[in-house]
């Protein structure tokens, strides 16, 4: 168990470094050179000049190279230019980083709550019409733009109807305590109810419109999974032994249908910072995705190239965590 | 004479059968396709530690059965007639929850295959535990002396270790009396094993079916033992039923059927297997065809196609089942009996 | 309702006994019936893809799927012929008033109205699918290109090629795909159409690339595959003769899906305005993306084509999944 962990932290290092050579070389490459993808292209000559000798473009690549490693380690980026001009890019990122990570977290609490029940429940009355009906469901889910289904939450429920607040993340008027950046966990914390109550409400459109594709694949996935495992001959051993449902429902057929599930939760962690990049700039949440969007807009290749490389390795982290969690559930890879 | 030496035998199960199965027809009635009957009309009767034998080829229906009698087969596109009278109830008419009462404490099924029929990510010893919590009411911690007791009367060595042991770690013998100790955990009064040793080295089939005959005969539990090969239920089984094309064509007591095939195709089956005492230079002789060159049974003998010895009338008339005791013989053209 | 999606799965045999059936060529398992003799008519000999289709042919979700993407296809060839208007020219330009009116509603000969320059928007939406077909296949095609190269690659040869290779893939799997679109698009000094393509082309490489290597690897130990080799057939003979074809069913299956994502990517592309700046030649995704500028005042811009791309991915969609699970011999639902 240890050395798969190990085996596992090599490789990731392993796709952090081939990750950092491919960020080097796509900063060099934007128009207008790495100058002006750190300093914005209406930067003074004086500035380009003295920066290009502070960088050593002169040198070589691989000292350059080596030399953009060794400031990526201290986490220098260089200052935004375009998302939050003069601020440090690192500065940039955590600041919004927990912003994401509440969107993506009740984002993620959704579409689970709601795929494997879901999921379970078409499986088991395949082809009727709640399966049938499921499917087509989750079938268009997937095509409805992101950015589309999120003005379209917001056109009716926040605009129309006005039963949630129309963007941002909480009524600056509330002037709630800020502990962990985290703003429900915050007002929990701080015993300012009403704070977290108001993030909350805040969060229910964005997280729903982030929700619709995790939930698509987690339904699907539990669906095909459940129907798989219903098939085999230990389900029918369980029915054998006249187990109740419930057991034979969650011991027998759940706990093996949930290991697709589990891979699938942590691939679907990238797709929730693509579609964090769109719903944020729809909500103006003023987390990473927004960020990303503004900074694309405005050529902010500072802010770009953390949030590209820190959106990497979040992603590679969490699916590490997916396969010790995979691990732990399935004995037959823990004991190999 | 064998005859008299068999009656003996079988004189200490003549009480009332414990499970009776009463004329059964499965019929698949698949959407869109013509329905199939998979068994049609399937009568034969289990007395308290007895084991029968219900033989055939796959296909013959013999699995289908087994699952009928276990209230198994999927709800929907299945239509079962007939009775299965276990101590006077009949079971297919027995809701799904008091059937779900009886499956492991007055029926238990051991299956084919004991790699896919034990769940992979729980232990072992919960497998076991599992069935007494649910049957007789014990706790967790209660059951688990029991299961190891179990695991150690199937033959498990260090039944300790293994009860937190998962499937894969074990080996395939292992796992086979493991699904035993599973099925016989509540003590039912009728095993059915279905195929119980196909799946295992010739070594190991010995073996299992040896603890099977010993169980069985300790506790006189009834076994129904479900397989093709003849070879594997001679030394086990008090009766044989020879299934095709999901009827029986030939029932007897195990010795003068083996001596005495009267049907031609277990005449067949018995002709294909090897014997260790048989003349040198004998061939094994196979039946010739396949399953798909079955005629309807609606008025031919389905087995015509593949007979050695057909006469007119197998494709023109249903031959009857004519019971004669313990013997009974579907067929127009039986074997000669060579004395 | 029956969906053949999931048939009714009252097979009494044991599910690996169907896979081995199927592995053994006997592909028409599906379709294997048992008539009142117990006659069991299999079709044998018959290859997985014609019982595949036989299959889907009486499925009315890939019927769907099929007669949506059929009818697009249809209406990007013939869009000049169909379009009542020209696409370009802004015909109404003159009842387009910034503060009061921005967007002419619909009148007689334009059902759906005019954007903000006055251009008539069924035109537009019809000459749009065009382009939307355009940037689908070419953004699938290129993507299947890269990841195809990529996937033989390693598939063929075992050992440092096929990790040197396959870690690059996982790198470029890490991105989370539209940053990687969007980086790749923000390369391009003046973004057009064919950045865009290009942008969501390279994301499919390594889905692409990952796909391939894994069915030819299950190839590789295939038995076919060994007797070729024991045979001494050559190595570009065996992964071009007999490993590619036998792995294209999956990526046949991926590349329907891709067309769907690209066609919803290219309008988050312009959503996130790296897609195309010239709307003389309008595309779906770039029609929707313009429109959040004012989507609160005039939502029916943005439904529209929000509408049509929802269709078609949707067709793709569908025609992909039915496809799938029609090629995938382990579940027939």
């Amino acid at each position: 168990m240890l050395r798969f962990i190990l085996r596992r932290l090599l490789q990731m290092v392993g796709v952090v470094v081939v990750l950092s050579l491919l960020v080097f070389l796509w900063l060099r490459s934007l128009p207008g050179g790495t100058v002006s993808a750190i300093l914005g292209e209406k930067a003074t000559p004086a500035r380009r000049a003295a920066l290009e000798k502070a960088l050593g473009l002169d040198q070589p690549l691989y000292v350059q190279y080596w030399q953009f490693l060794k400031r990526a380690v201290q986490g220098q980026f260089g200052s935004s230019t375009g998302v939050q001009p003069g601020v440090d890019a690192m500065q940039v990122f955590v600041q919004r980083f927990p912003a994401t990570l509440e969107l993506s977290f009740f984002a993620l609490l959704f579409a689970i709550a709601a795929g494997i029940p879901l999921g379970y429940m078409a499986a088991r009355r395949r082809t009727s019409w709640f399966d049938n009906l499921s499917v087509v469901g989750s079938l268009i889910g997937v095509a409805v733009p992101v950015f589309f289904l999120a003005f379209l939450l917001k056109y009716w429920f926040a605009i129309n109807l006005h039963w949630l607040p129309v963007s941002g993340r909480q009524d600056p008027s509330l002037d709630a305590t800020r502990v962990t950046g985290f703003f429900v966990l915050d007002g929990l914390l701080t015993r300012e109810y009403d704070a977290a109550w108001d993030a909350l409400k805040h969060l229910i459109l964005p997280s729903l419109a982030l929700a619709t594709i995790p939930f698509a694949v987690i339904f699907r996935i539990t669906r095909a999974s459940v129907l798989d495992v219903m098939d085999e001959d230990y389900v029918r051993t369980a029915e054998s032994k006249g187990l109740t449902n419930k057991v034979i429902r969650g011991r027998h057929i759940l706990r093996n249908a949930l290991l697709p599930v589990v891979t699938t939760i942590g691939l679907q962690t990238g797709g929730l910072l693509v579609g964090a990049v769109l719903t944020e700039r729809v909500f103006s949440w003023g987390g990473i995705g927004e960020a990303v969007a503004v900074a694309f807009t405005r050529r902010d290749y500072a802010v770009l190239q953390v949030c590209i490389l820190m959106a990497a390795i979040t992603f590679v982290v969490i699916n590490l965590l997916v396969d010790i969690a995979y691990a732990v559930i399935d004995p037959r890879v823990r004991t190999r | 004479m064998t005859e008299t030496i068999e009656n003996t035998r079988t004189r200490g199960h003549s009480e009332e059968p414990l499970l009776s199965v009463r004329d059964l027809t499965v019929t698949f009635t698949r959407q869109g396709e013509k329905p199939f009957v998979a068994v049609d009309g399937v009568s034969f009767d289990v007395r308290p530690g007895q084991t029968v034998g219900l033989v055939g080829e796959s296909g013959c229906g013999k699995s289908v059965t087994s699952l009928a009698i276990m209230g198994l087969l999927p709800q929907r596109g299945v239509r079962v007639e007939g009775e299965v009278l276990y101590g006077g109830t009949n079971l297919l008419t027995q809701s799904k929850e008091q059937m779900r009462d009886r499956r492991g404490r007055d029926l238990g099924m051991i299956f084919q295959d004991p790699l896919s029929s034990l769940n992979p990510v729980v232990p072992i010893g919960v497998q076991v535990t599992e069935v007494l919590e649910r049957h007789k009411g014990l706790s967790r911690k209660a059951a688990t002396p029991l299961a190891r007791e179990m695991l150690d009367k199937v033959g498990i060595p260090d039944p300790n270790r293994r009860l937190k042991d998962y499937p894969h770690q074990l080996s395939g013998g292992m796992r086979q009396r493991a699904l035993i100790a599973m099925a016989l955990a509540c003590a039912p009064k009728v095993l059915i094993a279905d195929e119980p040793t196909t799946a295992l080295d010739v070594t190991i089939q010995a073996q299992i079916l040896a603890l099977l005959k010993e169980l069985v005969e300790d506790s006189g539990t009834a076994l129904v033992m479900i397989t093709h090969d003849l070879g594997v239920v001679a030394g086990l089984v008090d009766r044989i039923n020879v299934l095709y094309a999901g009827r029986i064509v030939e029932r007897g007591d195990r010795h003068p059927l083996f001596a005495q095939p009267r049907h031609p195709y277990t005449h067949g089956l018995l002709s294909s297997i090897p014997r260790l005492d048989g003349e040198r230079g004998t061939k094994l002789t196979p039946i010739p065809g396949s399953v798909s060159d079955n005629l309807p049974w609606a008025n031919a003998c389905a087995f015509a196609p593949r007979c050695s010895q057909p006469i007119d009338v197998c494709v023109e008339k249903t031959p009857e089942f004519v019971e004669d005791g313990p013997r009974a013989l579907r067929c127009h053209n039986p074997v000669e009996v060579s004395r | 309702m029956s969906n053949p999606l999931n048939p009714d799965n009252l097979d009494p045999r044991n599910k690996k006994q169907r896979i081995d059936e199927l592995a053994a060529g006997s592909g028409g398992t599906a379709t294997l019936t048992v008539d009142d003799a117990g006659h069991i008519e299999e079709s044998t000999g018959v290859s997985l893809i014609a019982s595949a289709w036989r299959r889907l042919r009486r499925n009315p979700v890939f019927l769907l799927g099929a007669g949506i993407t059929l009818l697009f296809v249809l209406l990007a060839i013939f869009a000049p012929l169909i379009a009542p208007h020209d696409p370009t020219k802004g015909l109404l330009l003159d009842k387009v008033r910034p503060q009061s009116n921005p967007v002419p509603g619909p009148e007689a000969g334009f059902p759906l109205g005019a954007d903000t320059s006055g251009r008539d928007v069924l035109s537009r939406l019809i000459v749009g699918s065009r382009q939307t077909l355009i940037v689908g296949v070419f953004a699938t095609l290129f993507g299947l290109a890269g990841g195809m190269s990529l996937g033989v690659l390693a598939g063929a040869f075992s050992g440092w090629v096929d990790s040197l290779v396959m870690r690059i893939v996982d790198v470029m799997l890490s991105i989370p795909s539209l940053l990687l679109a969007v980086s790749i698009a923000a390369l391009a000094s003046r973004p057009s159409q064919w950045t865009v393509i290009i942008a969501i082309a390279t994301v499919q490489v390594p889905i692409f690339a990952r796909l391939l290597r894994g069915s030819m690897l299950a190839q590789r130990s295939s038995d076919h595959v060994l007797a070729a080799r024991a045979l001494g057939v050559k190595r570009s003979a065996i992964v071009f003769r007999h490993m590619l074809p036998n792995s294209l069913g999956p990526v046949i299956v991926q590349a329907t899906l891709v067309i769907a994502g690209a066609i919803i990517d290219a309008a988050a592309l312009s959503f996130l305005g790296l897609g195309n700046p010239d709307d003389r030649q309008p595309e779906w995704g770039q029609m929707l993306g313009k429109a959040q500028n004012n989507i609160f005042d005039n939502p029916a811009l943005a439904i529209w084509p929000a509408l049509c791309i929802i269709v078609v991915a949707l067709g793709f969609t569908l025609m992909g999944e039915s496809l799938r699970e029609a090629l995938d011999p382990k579940s027939r639902r």
